[in-house]
């Protein structure tokens, strides 16, 4: 498959912000993006899928907890199931946690305020579909804004995901939301599916974002794509 | 029909910043003795009576509550 070939599709819920930005990161990246409607059960062939920042369903009941049940949330399991790298951010991240993809949930911010700022982060593992093109240990700065990013798990699972490298980014220069162990994103068992509270798609061209250090992301999938 | 209520809380070695926030600001209103305050949610249900105790947890555990974080309890109230 060429870059070009590759089709990423981008879901927009009613309430969704981050789904314009989202696909314009996949196109930088080379892909091709391809929007995906939150009552549509079809994801129309597309290669891998990406839940983007805003507030779903208003966030109503929990970040995230109404979404899970939208038609295109149960093709994206399904095709999670089968493989398909999925991402999710910040909001998105809130819905696949709930929707049971990734493991923990999203609460709210220990300093109860919504923080909008610049954020240092490290890369803790570079083998997931989403972080292949990362140095173990870089440091990247990227957007965060969020209310509820207080990564909150068990201390068991939490050890599983560390003893695992499943733990992809952690805050540096200060935890912004109380995350427990400074975990600011991770991936499941196979390394296909992550989910972080930074926003790598606001990152991806330093005319509008504060580097180009989100692009990585897309461009680590898309590697994986175009391999297949 | 019946009323059922259910009340979803923070468990209680979860953080509860919200209920933190209520607390500190009692005294400054004057209020002097309460050491502690957990925030949480209700529901109020309206329910057919073919509706069954099953059913009522499946909703609360999978859907009204995130059992990760959250406790929940499941009522049939007079209504």
């Amino acid at each position: 498959m060429s870059a070009a070939g590759a089709r990423i599709g981008v879901i927009t819920f009613p309430g969704s912000l981050d789904d314009g930005d989202a696909r314009r990161a996949v196109r930088r990246a080379g892909a091709s993006d391809v929007g995906l409607w939150h009552g549509d059960a079809d994801l129309h062939g597309v290669d891998a899928v990406i839940v983007p920042g805003g507030f779903s369903y208003g966030d109503y009941l929990r970040c995230g907890a109404i979404a899970k049940f939208a038609p295109v949330m149960t093709e994206v399991v399904r095709a999670a199931g089968q493989g398909m790298p999925v991402l999710g951010v910040c909001n998105g991240f809130q819905v696949l946690c709930e929707a049971g993809l990734l493991p923990g949930v999203l609460t709210r911010n220990s300093g109860l305020h919504y923080v909008c700022r610049d954020q240092w982060l490290r890369v803790d593992n570079n083998t997931s579909t989403w972080t292949t093109r990362y140095e173990p240990g870089a440091e990247l700065l990227i957007p965060i804004k969020h209310g509820e990013g207080r990564y909150v798990a068990e201390d068991p699972v939490l050890d599983r995901l560390e003893g695992d490298g499943r733990v992809l980014f952690r805050y540096v220069d200060g935890n912004p939301n109380g995350s427990r162990r400074d975990i600011a994103g991770i991936t499941d068992e196979r390394g296909r599916v992550a989910g972080l509270m930074p926003h790598p798609e606001h990152a991806v061209d330093p005319l509008t974002g504060p580097t180009d250090d989100g692009l990585g992301m897309f461009l680590s999938a898309l590697d994986t794509l175009v391999a297949a | 029909m019946a009323r059922v209520v259910v009340d979803v809380m923070p468990k209680q070695e979860i953080l509860d910043p919200q209920g933190q926030a209520v607390a500190n600001a009692l005294p400054r209103q004057g209020f002097e003795g309460i050491s502690e305050v957990r925030q949480g949610k209700r529901f109020e249900l309206e329910v057919d009576d073919g509706v069954d105790d099953d059913t009522l947890a499946r909703i609360a555990e999978n859907f009204l509550a995130n059992p990760v974080i959250e406790d929940w309890a499941v009522r049939r109230v007079e209504s």
